[in-house]
């Protein structure tokens, strides 16, 4: 059974290591500041004993006063998982460090969330729309779309 | 006993005998492209668990006819930055050949348009003339995919010339002419039995140069679609169907006359003797379609010149071999030595052959 | 007069040039598009190109309840509809903290395990066919499947898009003749699939075509986050139905195939050995069907407490989750599809370069996709 790891417990490691990065921290997930959230990637992926080396999926969301992006974590040599979360405030133009480098499988999913939200990743090899056309105006996932 | 071709004593002599064999020829191209479109579809639908064409007429008869009409009254669409000069030929200069190669095949004792004393070099030498037409259509349809196909039947059939031609040669050294009538005539034994590499050879080298599974990558539905004739509708896309059935034919004809004795045999008349070993070889080749899936094309010419090719120059010195050796001993004897050598060298010749060479360095 | 004339050195130019492999083809799968760079014959680069079945099932479903939603999960990988349906409602039933009873825990599992043969017959018939054996394979493949499509028809009067799971249960049971019909196929399917190893897959020629084309390394696979046969094609041993058992699989006795090489013979190996594994299941789960509702109480309109849950299940395409975050009324607020395929499609670039046209259609075949996921 996948052990799903408790927020809290891994906020209290990551603070001892990046004291200052953690926002908020529940049983289910761990949510931190946009400007860390590299880092703390890449300490989630490359601590031995947490190995987070499969990014299972990559979501956004749509809090009409921030926009959240949810990475599902998931370690395949322990067998256990994590939500980490990240925010950005800015309406015009909200972006996020990309986390390409470190699990390849970001491309197309950071990629969509470009497309449907406007969330733009910093450091993404290639953000372009990928699902509507070169062109289209808006961001259909958003709330005050339609 | 030489046999020279002679005009025959008819009312009219050499110009009423090619017009009635010109008609028989023709109408026996079409006749029979008909039967095997109908044939293959229904073959290749029963080998699959499934029913085949059968509404048109009873048993789907009428299909190929109901096909025909469909294809006379399409559209004639020719692309606008094409070639057009060079796209209106390339089905003629497709089709024309595989008729032409009928000329020399005999249906009957002595029944034939013209016996050319160099009968199989004429056919080996004309049959090589459709690849031109193919990539004329590839060329001139101005679209990437036929050229791509275009390109792959030209590498496919220069490949497989070689082992063709060097198969029959051993035909021919047993038989002692290039005249197909001699061959036939030759044959007391068919040269299957005498000569069953030379025949697997010239087989699979036929099956590539005709486009037939497994080799048919030139027209390949799941790359290509279809290759060199994606931009031809109406009729001359049927002309580029009809050559290739026509060729399918003729190959069937050649491998009849040259290697399983003809119109020879005992009981039925010679010509249905004719018909029927042309068809079981258009069965086995159907068959072989429904059963294999494609060769890539690099795979396609290792399979030529590094499998193919040496087995054919050996099969041809081993025959002159024999025949030089030991030209008193009865042929019977040769038979089994033959089979017995063809077994060994294909089993062990394909211990050392690897099929393809695989990722390139980009 | 020998002169020694020096030859021009002739340099042939050549550049590679781009083909459009557009959406409209008969290999590609549904409308999926990719723009090829070739020289010669070699893939140079490739660009895949989506969207062309986008229909916006993302913002649909905030429109409408969360049974209302079933439907359009069912549209999203066509070809495996029990399977969308089933990650949906254990998603929900998540996020609700809702229970099923359990006969209905049996029926989704047989269910399941047939949708994972039927859509495996597809993926290996059409693989096979892109390799060029010309629909035999792909016929006979399809006769087997019409047989677990019957099946469906029983159960939910559908062929392709059953809408038959339902929060909290299934729409409803299962008819008598159905558990009679399913031994029966039980018992002549692994002759097929003996059948089917007996032409293929010792077949020299698909040998050729498959073996050692297309390779994804074990790391590649990983950073990706390949799931299904892809990634265990390449030679890791996960599966969700052991990793993280939903529903009742670890009452299951089964293997869970892999690859060595990752090329796309392991793809197609680790496919067929799953229809077996999957017999195994069928079995198991037909004798131990217990009596009992088919449904749990759940209210008409589901208003889960507000909060989010993640479900996902080894569908037969890979790793399909749903990530759903509900606001406390009837509609999700978030609804938010993991497409294994559209992950699975992201390194397909790199598998390609250096291999030639006919193998790229092949390495795409071996991935199989449906481009309902992909799109959306």
């Amino acid at each position: 059974m996948t052990l799903a790891l408790s927020g809290k417990d891994i906020a209290k490691q990551i603070e001892k290591k990046f004291p200052g990065c953690v926002a908020e921290s529940a049983a289910e997930s761990l949510l931190v500041e946009a400007q860390s959230l590299l880092e703390v990637a890449a300490y989630l992926k490359n601590t031995p004993g947490l190995d987070f080396d499969y990014l299972t999926a990559v979501s956004g969301v749509d809090y009409l006063e921030c926009f959240e992006v949810i990475y599902q974590l998931t370690s395949l040599e322990h067998n256990h998982s994590l939500v980490l979360k990240a925010r950005c405030y800015n309406r015009e133009n909200p972006t996020l460090p990309s986390v390409v480098g470190l699990w390849r499988t970001a491309d197309f999913q950071e990629r969509e969330i470009y497309d449907l939200f406007g969330i733009s990743f910093t450091g993404h090899p290639n953000l372009k729309r990928i699902f509507l056309w070169e062109g289209f105006e808006g961001h259909p996932l958003r709330k005050d779309f339609l | 006993m030489a046999m020279q071709w002679l005009p025959p004593d008819w009312p009219g002599n050499f110009w009423a005998h090619w017009a009635v064999f010109t008609v028989i020829i023709v109408a026996f191209i079409l006749v029979m492209f008909l039967a095997f479109t109908w044939f293959e579809r229904r073959a290749l639908a029963i080998m699959q668990a499934r029913l085949g064409p059968n509404r048109a007429g009873p048993f789907g008869l009428l299909q190929p006819v109901a096909d025909g009409l469909k294809v006379l009254l399409k559209e004639d669409i020719v692309p606008a930055k094409g070639d057009k000069l060079v796209h209106w030929l390339a089905p003629v200069v497709a089709f024309v050949p595989a008729m032409l190669i009928f000329a020399v095949i005999p249906f009957q004792g002595g029944a034939l348009l013209a016996d050319l004393n160099i009968g199989i070099l004429y056919i080996v030498a004309i049959s090589s003339v459709t690849t031109v037409g193919i990539f004329m259509a590839g060329w001139a349809s101005n679209n990437k995919y036929s050229t791509l196909g275009a390109m792959r039947q030209i590498a496919s059939v220069v490949s497989y010339e070689i082992p063709v031609v060097l198969s029959v040669v051993g035909v021919v050294l047993l038989a002692g002419s290039l005249s197909l009538q001699q061959i036939v005539a030759a044959q007391d034994i068919p040269f299957i039995l005498l000569q069953p590499l030379g025949f697997l050879l010239f087989f699979i080298g036929a099956l590539a140069e005709i486009n037939r599974t497994p080799f048919d990558l030139t027209e390949a539905d799941s790359e290509l679609v279809a290759g060199f004739n994606i931009e031809y509708s109406g009729i001359k896309w049927g002309l580029f169907f009809l050559a290739e059935y026509a060729e399918a034919l003729a190959i069937s004809a050649i491998v009849t006359t040259v290697f399983l004795g003809g119109w020879r045999g005992p009981l039925l008349p010679d010509w249905l003797w004719f018909l029927v070993k042309v068809g079981i070889i258009f069965f086995v080749i159907v068959w072989i379609r429904t059963t294999i899936p494609r060769v890539r094309i690099d795979q396609l010419m290792a399979l030529a010149w590094k499998f193919l090719f040496p087995l054919a120059l050996l099969n041809l010195l081993i025959t002159a071999v024999e025949i030089l050796v030991w030209p008193e001993v009865s042929l019977w004897v040769f038979v089994p030595v033959n089979i017995a050598i063809a077994i060994v060298l294909i089993v062990l010749w394909s211990k050392f052959f690897k099929l393809g060479w695989g990722k390139v360095e980009v | 007069m020998a002169t020694t004339a020096k030859t021009k050195e002739v340099v042939i130019n050549t550049e590679p040039f781009v083909v459009n492999f557009g959406p409209a083809h008969p290999s590609t799968h549904g409308v999926f598009r990719m723009r090829i760079t070739l020289d010669g014959e070699v893939v140079v680069d490739m660009e895949p190109v989506f969207g062309y079945l986008h229909r916006g099932i993302e913002k649909l479903a905030e429109e409408r309840t969360y049974t209302q939603v079933i439907p359009l999960t069912d549209r999203l990988d066509y070809l495996a509809s029990m399977s969308n349906n089933l990650a949906y409602c254990l998603a929900v039933e998540k996020l609700a903290g809702i229970a099923v009873p359990e006969r209905v825990e049996y029926i989704r599992v047989i269910m399941a395990e047939l949708q994972r043969i039927a859509s495996h017959l597809i993926a290996v018939g059409s693989f096979v066919q892109d390799c060029g054996a010309f629909m035999t394979p792909y016929v006979y493949m399809l006769r087997e499947r019409e047989r677990i499509l019957d099946l469906f028809e029983m159960v939910s009067g559908q062929r392709l898009t059953y809408n038959y799971m339902r929060v909290g249960g299934v729409s409803q049971d299962v008819p008598d003749e159905f558990i009679p019909a399913l031994a029966k196929f039980l018992k002549e399917m692994p002759g097929w699939i003996n059948e089917y190893d007996r032409l293929l897959k010792d077949n020299e020629i698909l040998l050729a075509r498959a073996k050692g084309v297309g390779i994804l390394p074990r790391d590649l696979a990983i950073d990706i986050a390949a799931s299904g046969p892809v990634l265990r094609g390449s030679g890791v041993k996960w599966d969700i139905r052991k990793a993280d058992p939903y529903s009742i699989y670890d009452r299951f006795e089964f293997d869970i195939p892999t690859g060595t090489v990752g090329d796309c013979y392991d793809r197609y190996r680790v496919r067929v050995e799953e229809m077996r594994q999957s017999l195994r299941i069928l079995k198991q789960a037909m004798k131990g069907l217990p009596r009992g509702e088919v449904r749990s109480e759940v209210p008409h309109l589901i208003r889960p407490p507000a909060g989010e849950a993640y479900g996902h299940i080894e569908a037969p395409k890979g790793d399909l989750g749903f990530y759903l975050v509900s606001d406390g009324s009837i509609a999700p607020y978030r609804f938010h599809v993991r497409a294994p395929t559209l992950i699975n499609l992201t390194v397909l670039a790199d598998m390609m370069r250096g291999w030639k046209i006919a193998d790229a259609i092949v390495i795409f075949g071996s991935i199989d996709i449906c481009m309902g996921e992909v799109d959306r």
